[in-house]
């Protein structure tokens, strides 16, 4: 008997899935003739946005006034002021301190040398995380340096140096806010949607009118990328803090910013430091697209080898990224994990035992290298290479394997991603948003029935539609790929200790990787055009597909395991009716986020000739059409946000069907 | 601009002419050179720099992206770009220029070939090459089509923002070939360096100077000489209701800079004026670097110590 309702709902649901798919079928089949607009979007209501756009980044950059300052004075005085710590860094790490500009700058203080940049990076490894620590860091420090990369490293470093402490800074503050306030929480998020899911080729344009040309309109770029997990994760880990807690502080008297500073942040650090580590690696990221406009390192230097197809050189200059990211990545989970221990002895030396040597290296370190130059400035007859070898690999594939990729790539091209890419074209538009905001209303009811509707409709209205399918076929397919690559994979890491060491050195390496790295030995293998592309986006998009799965299976609680081991299920069976079900929530939420992954490859991936979103957004920054990218940048971000909201939701209702959640 | 800032340049300039480097009576903040991704460029942008210095400018390279760079050369943040090519930047120059920020410093000498080519091995597949006609020839489209293409032939073009008019030069010429776009020109030599490797068919688009024409054999097509009336006047060729039916256009290499550099350091302005290179002397400079694995510094370095009395005059010494 008590079963009965849910049958009975599940019917009518059913029902209601039907007569949808079947009106979508019929629009879609024989509507053609009929309703001609509902498959072209009609012109004459079309939206310029595009042209809006650019006539109002016109006006802000020639014309905004504050009164007493226009605003392009403004964002000038904010780059000048960025460009204080930014010029010190890099006077300390690179150039050294210098009197004068350009070619008559006289150097009055050499840069540390790497014999005092890695002693004092194994410093803060054995102070945060013991002796293991100490080695990986001066390990990944001198892979940098042996192979010739010191330099561009340093000039990388001093601009992640730079942008990590005010994108930590910044999302603190905005997610504190957002804690507060809950109007501010409401405008904001959007704000931050719109700002992780924009391909940075979009606004790059506006900003660098605004900020100038340089390293400083890098920082700046890649602090709008870099700080929305920050701002996101704060305001999460505040909300957190356990009442009892925040009912001591008030007992206590604590005023309103004690409160805060004293009692909330320091008791959700755990969470704030994952968020540091989000920023760090987002920064990283931005490695490459911030040296095409001026900020030099080791992304320009990935580029430059690529440009002479001297593919060795690119990956180690790639490498060196992720050797990067691996040392600053460790550290930053090690001070997380670091508790504030008393003090062993008195006297400065006793307290202090790191911080003092790391001086006393460092000046010694000076010392011996205006003595012996080698010291300061690693010998170029000490470095390594890896010459030709890989290009040498690449070839030798080239010639014996081409014509078996070829075929391979042939029938996955003809069989399935052309006759894909022919289906979703040809959608209406009318159709596709109605079918969305038909599934928005049943997973999440009529607010996330308008949001949709409204995204897919705006998307539509300003032209974007045929390039929007053609997005939505690359990284659907991709995503479907990563899913069915990095799903087994995580479960088998998750079962088993020492499948996960390996592979979690695999993931991290793709993440940091900047991907032009085997974009093109991939175009030699298999020609410009969408399969290379959906290499390059499955390889990066199976990074989140792995993590996710593993988290979730390794969240499962274990007496749940027991319990179905004690009534006899098979291994198998312990795994496909216990761990998978349960870890359900957690494989959407990794999802998600290989979505998000493969739609912020899309810029990369116009690079090898895709005609999606991303190469509109690329032709825009070519031709310096502020509007356009922005147009083009924002269709990327809607898909991303009714993608995001819809699997959200659907991840809701599995967890509260598995009564983790109320509904 | 703050206020320290200008201090400190003011200073700099004191603290300089007091050093007296002679001829340049003039700004001595650095003159800012911008450098791209691609060798030639770089040579080009580091025979200047090293020149300007010779004449006692204070010289700076700051890396920044080919079309981008328009936004700092306007805003005076940049000064000098070096190369700016007529086949793939003159829209975006023609924009800047009518801003009235910056200005073009004149032809560099060099001229930009472009055009579709082929590796010499292809010849005996198709044997009326280079001239454009063989192409018609439908055994010979064949012989350059892959599985997606065929039976037409394949073209690799330049990435979309190149421009070029490929997909209307094949319909007006009536070639049956397919036109790909590549991405970026990476993605462009990676294609002949494979096809190359395996001395596989490939048609491609191709520009000079660059490494590419020294270290693979081949040769351009000849299509019908490019001329005004081709692009603009349909009645033109041998195609009477189409433009485009002929090759693509020899260009300039344009250098072109931020319209204050006149005022700020009149003599660097003549000496950038007045620079001028040839395509033989970068093509080989770009294949030493390239291919024989010198560096930027040395092969410039190598110039300015084998052609003296010609730099010397673009800076009146």
């Amino acid at each position: 008997m008590r079963r009965r309702p849910t049958d009975e709902r599940d019917l009518s649901g059913w029902a209601g899935w039907a007569l949808t798919l079947a009106l979508f079928v019929g629009l879609w089949l024989y509507g053609g003739q009929l309703f001609p607009w509902a498959f072209d979007y009609p012109r004459s209501i079309s939206i310029p946005a595009a042209r809006w756009i650019t006539s109002f980044t016109k006006w802000l950059l020639n014309e905004a006034t504050f009164g007493l300052f226009t605003f392009a004075e403004l964002t000038r005085f904010i780059a000048a002021v960025l460009d204080v710590p930014y010029r010190f860094v890099l006077s300390l790490l690179s150039t050294g301190f210098q009197s004068g500009e350009g070619s008559q700058a006289v150097q009055i203080l050499p840069p540390l040398s790497w014999v005092a940049v890695i002693g004092t990076g194994a410093i803060l490894g054995g102070y945060a995380g013991g002796a293991r620590l100490a080695a990986l860091v001066a390990g990944c420090l001198t892979f940098v340096l042996v192979f010739g990369q010191w330099q561009s490293a340093m000039v990388t470093l001093a601009s992640i140096l730079v942008a990590v402490p005010l994108g930590v800074a910044g999302g603190l503050l905005l997610g504190i806010l957002a804690f507060r306030h809950s109007w501010f929480e409401r405008a904001i998020r959007p704000v931050l949607d719109l700002m992780q899911t924009i391909p940075v080729f979009a606004y790059l344009v506006p900003i660098l009118i605004l900020f100038g040309f340089g390293p400083t309109a890098a920082v700046v770029a890649t602090l709008i990328y870099a700080m929305p997990p920050m701002t996101r994760i704060t305001e999460l880990a505040l909300r957190r803090v356990p009442a009892e807690l925040t009912d001591l502080g008030r007992m206590v008297g604590c005023t309103r910013r004690q409160m805060m500073w004293r009692v909330l942040v320091p008791a959700s650090k755990d969470p704030l430091m994952v968020g540091v580590n989000q920023v760090i690696m987002l920064s990283l990221n931005m490695v490459i697209i911030a040296s095409m406009i001026g900020a030099g390192g080791l992304g320009f230097d990935v580029l430059a080898a690529l440009r002479r197809l001297d593919f060795g050189a690119g990956l180690e200059a790639g490498l060196a990224i992720v050797a990067l990211a691996v040392a600053l990545d460790r550290l930053s989970q090690a001070f997380a994990r670091l508790r504030n221990e008393p003090a062993r002895g008195n006297g400065p030396v006793a307290r202090h035992p790191y911080l003092l040597s790391g001086v006393a290296l460092i000046l010694a370190a000076g010392l011996a290298g205006l003595a012996v130059p080698a010291l300061q400035t690693w010998p170029d007859a000490f470095e390594l290479s890896t010459g030709a070898f890989w290009s040498n690999v690449v070839q030798w594939i080239n010639v014996n394997f081409f014509d078996t990729i070829e075929a391979v790539k042939n029938a996955v091209l003809l069989n399935l991603l052309v006759p894909f890419k022919r289906f979703l074209g040809g959608l209406p538009w009318a159709g596709v948003t109605a079918l969305l905001a038909y599934v928005g209303w049943r997973l999440g009811g009529w607010r996330l029935a308008v949001l949709v509707a409204s995204l897919a409709g705006l998307i539509a209205a300003t032209g974007q539609w045929e390039k929007a399918a053609i997005t939505v076929y690359l990284c659907g397919i991709s995503t479907v790929f990563a899913m069915l690559i990095g799903v087994p994979i995580g479960i088998l890491a998750s079962e088993r200790e020492g499948v996960w060491a390996p592979v979690r050195i695999i993931i991290d390496t793709l993440q940091t990787l900047p991907s032009f790295v085997y974009l093109m030995p991939a175009v030699m293998l298999f020609r410009v055009g969408d399969f290379t592309a959906m290499i390059a986006v499955v390889a990066y998009a199976v990074v989140p597909a792995v993590r996710y799965t593993v988290l979730g299976l390794k969240g499962v609680d274990p007496r749940l395991t027991e319990a179905g081991r004690a009534m006899g299920c098979t291994p198998g069976q312990i795994l496909w009716r216990i761990k998978l079900r349960l870890a359900l929530p957690e494989i959407l939420l990794g999802l998600n986020q290989t979505v998000m992954f493969a739609l912020s490859m899309l810029v990369i991936t116009a690079l090898v000739g895709t005609r999606d979103l991303g190469q509109e957004v690329y032709i825009a920054l070519t031709k310096a059409d502020p509007g356009r990218g922005l147009v083009a940048g924002l269709a990327v971000a809607f898909i991303a946000i009714i993608t995001d909201r819809l699997i959200s939701a659907s991840a809701r209702a599995a967890r509260a069907r598995l009564g983790l959640e109320a509904a | 601009m703050p206020k320290t800032f200008l201090k400190l340049s003011l200073a700099a300039s004191a603290v300089a002419l007091m050093a007296g480097s002679g001829w340049a009576q003039e700004s001595s903040d650095p003159i800012k050179l911008t450098l791209h991704d691609w060798t030639g460029q770089l040579i080009t942008t580091n025979l200047m720099g090293e020149v300007l210095k010779q004449a006692g400018y204070n010289v700076e390279y700051v890396q920044a992206d080919y079309l981008a760079q328009f936004a700092g050369l306007e805003s005076g943040d940049l000064h000098v770009a070096m190369e700016m090519w007529e086949t793939t930047g003159r829209d975006a120059m023609d924009a800047s220029t009518a801003t009235g920020k910056t200005e073009v410093f004149g032809p560099t000498g060099m001229k930009a070939k472009e055009e579709w080519w082929y590796p010499s091995y292809m010849k005996e597949k198709c044997p009326g090459l280079p001239n454009w006609e063989a192409l018609k020839d439908e055994a010979c489209a064949e012989a350059f089509s892959t599985a997606e293409t065929a039976p037409k032939g394949r073209y690799l073009g330049g990435p979309v923002t190149w421009g070029g008019f490929d997909d209307e030069r094949v319909e007006a010429l009536d070639l049956p070939f397919e036109v790909i776009h590549a991405g970026t020109d990476a993605a462009l030599f990676a294609e002949l360096e494979s096809a190359y490797q395996r001395q596989a068919p490939i048609m491609l688009w191709i520009y000079a100077p660059h490494w590419a024409p020294a270290k693979y054999e081949g040769e351009w097509v000849e299509f019908p000489e490019y001329t005004a009336e081709c692009y603009n006047d349909p009645a033109w060729g041998s195609n009477p209701d189409m433009a485009y039916d002929c090759g693509k256009p020899f260009g300039e290499i344009w250098k072109v800079g931020w319209a204050g550099v006149k005022d700020k350091w009149p003599g660097a302005y003549d000496a950038i004026k007045a620079f001028t290179i040839d395509n033989d002397e970068m093509g080989q400079m770009i294949t030493e670097v390239d291919l024989d694995g010198k560096t930027v510094e040395q092969v410039t370095a190598e110039w300015m110590a084998a052609n003296e009395g010609r730099w010397k005059a673009w800076i009146g010494q």
